[in-house]
């Protein structure tokens, strides 16, 4: 209980941070951004949207840097994210939670495949080294070096076309309208398909030659030729003894790759035209609509934080040393 | 690279084959300077990126065409007179390709160099000092580590004015030296305690030079793993800016290209030749960098190797699977060797008996009788 707290404690010390550097930013661009954005614009701007930049800058009053601050963790703690200004007057908290669902489940779901599958296939390829599991190394080395988005061009390219079963774009056929009956469902099954396949494919290897390292290292321990000894079946050893201790570092490892794996699954998005967060914040870049980007990046960092405290549970139930007392 | 390709954190360079006892003459020293580059591994990724090095400072002049400059003919396949096709301004895939290798080793470079430098000073001080100093520095590598870097790069370079390729470098390595300042850390901590170390500090060394000239030596192969690792997330998120257009797009480099290949339709109008070969490039230096990382790896931990063939048929055509620290049992007879059987006693009459007994070494146990 003590260590979860201490990471509790920890997240919300991250999050603070974030929050904080998240204000400071816009408040470091030299010169006046809002005049530089408006002259960008030529008069395409309306007065409100000008207005909230300079709310959004701090450039409209001459409150101290500390009354600021104050008062934008006040907005955050009320919901408010600001207005975004290509969409305006649309709230930005808004227009993230309508595309947040479609990342999370994409996300979601596909990290927890990969998880299981590379670190499934991680400990076959430890564990029966010199086999031809051993073939798996360069292929995985290959795949972890393409960048996401470039695998994603990739599979368009060679998967869809005018009379393939996978849609090159969007999340859902333009027709329908997104709600939960037989007709929408399918259809947004059918498009996450390969934007799912292209993350998958590319965040997989890592698991696996990150799994191998561990079970080779664990393969030579002490413990091990003990539980071979004692006459215990190869799987029982593998499963039991070899592949629980060699999952630690696997799962405290998570939160790193989450990260990377957030990131490149904004890419997949942008490639596939995927209505969530990732295509709303390359819309967002390419219009300079800093409300929106802010929101966007606090928003993926709470989500990448809630999933580290999920990962540090199950560390917490699959290593009892953690759970002692003292 | 999605995960940290190197393991090095869980073993401590001292006890690898870095610890082996200099003893032999000077020549087997001269030998041993050249191991690392004896990996396979090591020597297949140190060549590929030395021709990526050098394709960085030759390419802009061995382009034969300029990478800007239009033609007239648009996205055409591959000829013999442009030999990656061309774009849809006429422009030569092949010259921008070759121009563009410079920009993207430059970010990885420059970017693995900030990282690493603040990951030195930041991992190897706090494992030394320790205390509340430790605490401080580990909350803030902690905190870099779970804040997604590429969302926070994203945004740290959408609102510079000018994203010049140093800039973007900067901004990089800046966000990207956490996870090599924790294993630094790491290692510190296990070598802080060695007998060597606490020799130097008892002679009455200056907490500097303890650390330049006893702890850094021992820690280069993870220094050097974790350079290689950033200068591949460096790469990768370059070209990750250039293709989503936050950088300029008139400095060349390969995300430009895709960038520009994306923005013009190059998949619609089946233009392979547009998109192609700048994600192999990508691709091919990345794997050239975790070779070199797998060598480091495998040269600190010698256990990680490929075994080679494992697997033995026996004389009666069984497979039997070899296995470290373990001799598998070569079983000839029916019955199975789960019950002890009462073996004759047989004298010895040459071998006095040891006084004390010899330790169990669990490869004999498994032997069979």
């Amino acid at each position: 209980m003590k260590y979860f707290l201490q990471r509790l404690a920890f997240y919300l010390f991250t999050a603070w941070a974030a929050v904080t550097l998240n204000f400071f930013i816009p408040r470091m661009i030299p010169g006046d951004p809002v005049q530089s954005l408006v002259t960008k614009y030529q008069g395409q701007l309306s007065s409100q949207a000008i207005e909230a930049l300079y709310v959004l800058f701090g450039l409209d009053k001459d409150a101290n840097i500390w009354q600021e601050y104050v008062a934008y963790w006040k907005q955050l703690f009320s919901g408010d994210l600001g207005l975004s200004f290509t969409f305006f007057p649309t709230p930005v908290s808004e227009i993230i939670s309508s595309s947040l669902p479609w990342t999370l489940l994409l996300v979601g779901i596909t990290t927890v495949i990969s998880f299981f599958l590379g670190t499934g296939l991680g400990i076959l390829a430890g564990w029966r080294r010199g086999s031809w599991t051993d073939g798996l190394l360069p292929v995985t080395t290959f795949l972890s070096s393409v960048p996401y988005f470039w695998l994603g061009i990739i599979a368009i390219y060679l998967l869809t076309g005018p009379d393939s079963f996978f849609p090159s774009s969007g999340g859902f056929d333009s027709g329908l309208v997104p709600a939960w009956d037989q007709y929408f469902i399918p259809s947004a099954i059918q498009h996450s398909l390969l934007p799912a396949l292209t993350i998958l494919i590319s965040s997989v290897s890592g698991w696996i030659l990150s799994m191998r390292n561990m079970m080779v290292t664990v393969a030579s321990e002490d413990y091990i030729t003990v539980a071979h000894a004692k006459g215990l079946t190869d799987r029982r050893v593998a499963m039991s003894y070899a592949a629980r201790n060699a999952l630690l570092p696997n799962v405290s490892g998570f939160a790193l790759s989450l990260g990377f794996i957030v990131g490149g699954t904004l890419l997949v998005e942008i490639v596939f035209s995927y209505p969530g967060v990732g295509f709303q914040l390359f819309q967002a870049l390419g219009a300079s609509d800093y409300p929106l980007m802010q929101g966007i990046f606090l928003i993926i960092t709470i989500s990448v934080l809630v999933a580290n405290l999920l990962a540090d549970i199950a560390y917490l139930l699959l290593d009892p040393r953690t759970r002692k007392e003292g | 690279m999605t995960i940290p390709t190197s393991s090095i954190e869980q073993v401590i360079p001292a006890q690898g084959a870095m610890a082996q006892p200099e003893t032999g003459k000077p020549t087997k020293a001269k030998r041993q300077r050249f191991r690392f580059v004896a990996n396979k591994k090591a020597a297949t990724g140190l060549v590929i990126l030395g021709i990526y090095v050098l394709l960085a400072i030759i390419g802009p002049w061995i382009a034969p065409y300029d990478p800007g400059a239009r033609g007239n003919d648009l996205v055409q396949p591959p000829s013999t007179e442009h030999w990656m096709g061309t774009t849809h301004l006429g422009q030569d895939v092949f010259s921008q390709l070759l121009t563009g290798t410079r920009s993207v080793m430059f970010v990885g470079f420059f970017a693995g160099i900030v990282a690493t430098v603040l990951s030195v000073l930041i991992g190897v001080t706090a494992g030394y000092v320790g205390g509340k100093t430790d605490e401080a520095l580990s909350a803030i590598s902690n905190v870099f580590l779970v804040i997604p870097a590429l969302p926070l790069i994203i945004i740290i370079t959408s609102t510079l004015e000018s994203a010049e390729d140093w800039l973007i470098a900067l901004v990089i390595g800046l966000t990207s030296w956490s996870w090599n300042a924790r294993v630094l850390r790491a290692q510190t901590l296990s070598l802080r305690r060695r007998d060597f170390v606490e020799a130097a500090r008892a002679t009455g060394e200056r907490t500097w030079r303890v650390i330049v000239f006893e702890l850094l030596p021992n820690l280069t192969a993870v220094i050097a793993s974790g350079f290689v690792g950033t200068v591949i997330f460096a790469v990768l998120s370059e070209i990750t800016l250039a293709f989503i257009g936050v950088t300029s797009a008139t400095t060349w480099n390969w995300g430009t290209i895709l960038f520009w290949a994306q923005g013009q339709q190059a998949l619609a109008q089946s233009a392979w030749w547009w998109f192609v070969p700048a994600g192999l490039a990508i691709a091919i230096l990345g794997t050239s960098l975790s070779l070199i990382n797998f060598g480091i790896d495998e040269f600190v931990s010698p256990r990680l190797r490929s075994a080679g063939k494992t697997k033995l048929k026996t004389a009666d055509g069984k497979t039997v699977r070899m296995r470290i620290g373990f001799t598998p049992v070569l079983n000839n007879s029916a019955a199975p060797h789960t019950h002890a059987t009462p073996t004759p006693v047989v004298p010895t009459p040459v071998a006095p008996t040891p006084v004390v007994p010899a330790p169990a070494d669990p490869q004999q146990k498994e032997v069979a009788p």
